[in-house]
């Protein structure tokens, strides 16, 4: 019987997870400096949440998205360069929470792949065009 | 065209529903563990989570004995699961501290009511602030600290009485 509560009570968590408070101010207010603001939401949409893994923290309801934006919002206002933030983000989760992999021989295949693709392309291309004349 | 290469698409497409069924029957692990395991508590003080409570800040976990810091909150309904194991570790000697999530002190003061109060200190945590410092991702999570105030081990998810063995052993490590 307590087993089964505890599996009820896991698998509801994902519908209950959200607290009684409001959205941090700056979760969802613009920075009164459109630079500024540009900057934060350029890096917002890079950015991965950790609640609904695959959107955005830009994208996303989560209250930890939004706790995660005004966040990234203060640290900009107060003149961090969007790079040091990120930097900050990756210290505690990972690579995994930046959508802009970098460029390491761990990701070379990432980066070339597309243009290895282009090439192939081009190639079979020509040799169509060049076998019909 | 040779004969070999019109089997390519299919031989693509069988391995892309291999790869599928693969994962399909063995779920990735989408937990993201916090990569601050190893490294020193990052810099916090955070206000009293309630009424009677003390506050939490990072020198109150470096004092030379370990702490296990509890991340939850009254909202999160795998806490109220996990509140008789952190009892549990209470009685086995851990001295545990919590960060109260995004929460309001009257409903704290009910959850500690109601199931029961393991810990020291309690600090609330309004805005995530410290979660994200902690590299946590969720409630519940509990970290465990040593006394120079390094992070020596990271739970994600609830509690239950299976993970009591290693979180004692965990504990004992970190002395």
């Amino acid at each position: 019987m307590r087993h089964w509560l505890l599996i009820v009570a896991l698998l509801a968590a994902p519908v209950w997870a959200d607290s009684d408070l409001p959205s941090a101010r700056w979760a969802n207010e613009q920075l009164p400096d459109p630079r500024q603001e540009a900057a934060a939401s350029k890096l917002m949409e890079e950015l991965r949440c950790l609640v609904c893994q695959g959107q955005s923290i830009a994208d996303s309801n989560a209250e930890l998205a939004g706790d995660m934006r005004a966040m990234v919002r203060q640290r900009i206002a107060a003149g961090e360069k969007p790079e040091e933030v990120r930097a900050w983000l990756i210290e505690r989760y990972g690579e995994w929470v930046s959508y802009r992999p970098p460029i390491e021989p761990l990701t070379w295949p990432l980066w070339i792949a597309p243009l290895l693709m282009l090439a192939a392309g081009a190639l079979l291309l020509r040799k169509r065009l060049s076998g019909r004349r | 065209m040779s004969r070999a290469i019109r089997f390519v698409p299919l031989a693509i497409l069988l391995l892309f529903v291999a790869i599928v069924a693969w994962r399909l029957a063995i779920p990735d692990d989408t937990k993201i563990r916090s990569r601050m395991t190893g490294q020193p508590v990052p810099a916090f003080a955070l206000a009293p989570a309630t009424h009677g409570v003390q506050g939490l800040s990072s020198p109150d976990l470096a004092t030379g004995q370990p702490h296990l810091v509890n991340v939850f909150a009254s909202w999160c309904v795998p806490c109220i699961a996990e509140a008789p194991l952190l009892m549990e570790l209470k009685r086995n000697g851990v001295a545990i501290d919590a960060v109260a999530v995004r929460d309001k002190p009257a409903d704290v003061a009910e959850f500690l009511g109601r199931h029961g109060n393991p810990f020291q200190r309690i600090g609330s945590d309004p805005e995530s602030m410290v979660q994200i410092a902690l590299g946590s991702s969720g409630v519940p999570e509990s970290f465990i600290v040593d006394g120079k105030g390094i992070i020596r081990y990271q739970h994600m998810g609830p509690i239950e009485s299976g993970d009591i063995p290693a979180l004692l052993r965990e504990w004992e490590k970190a002395r």
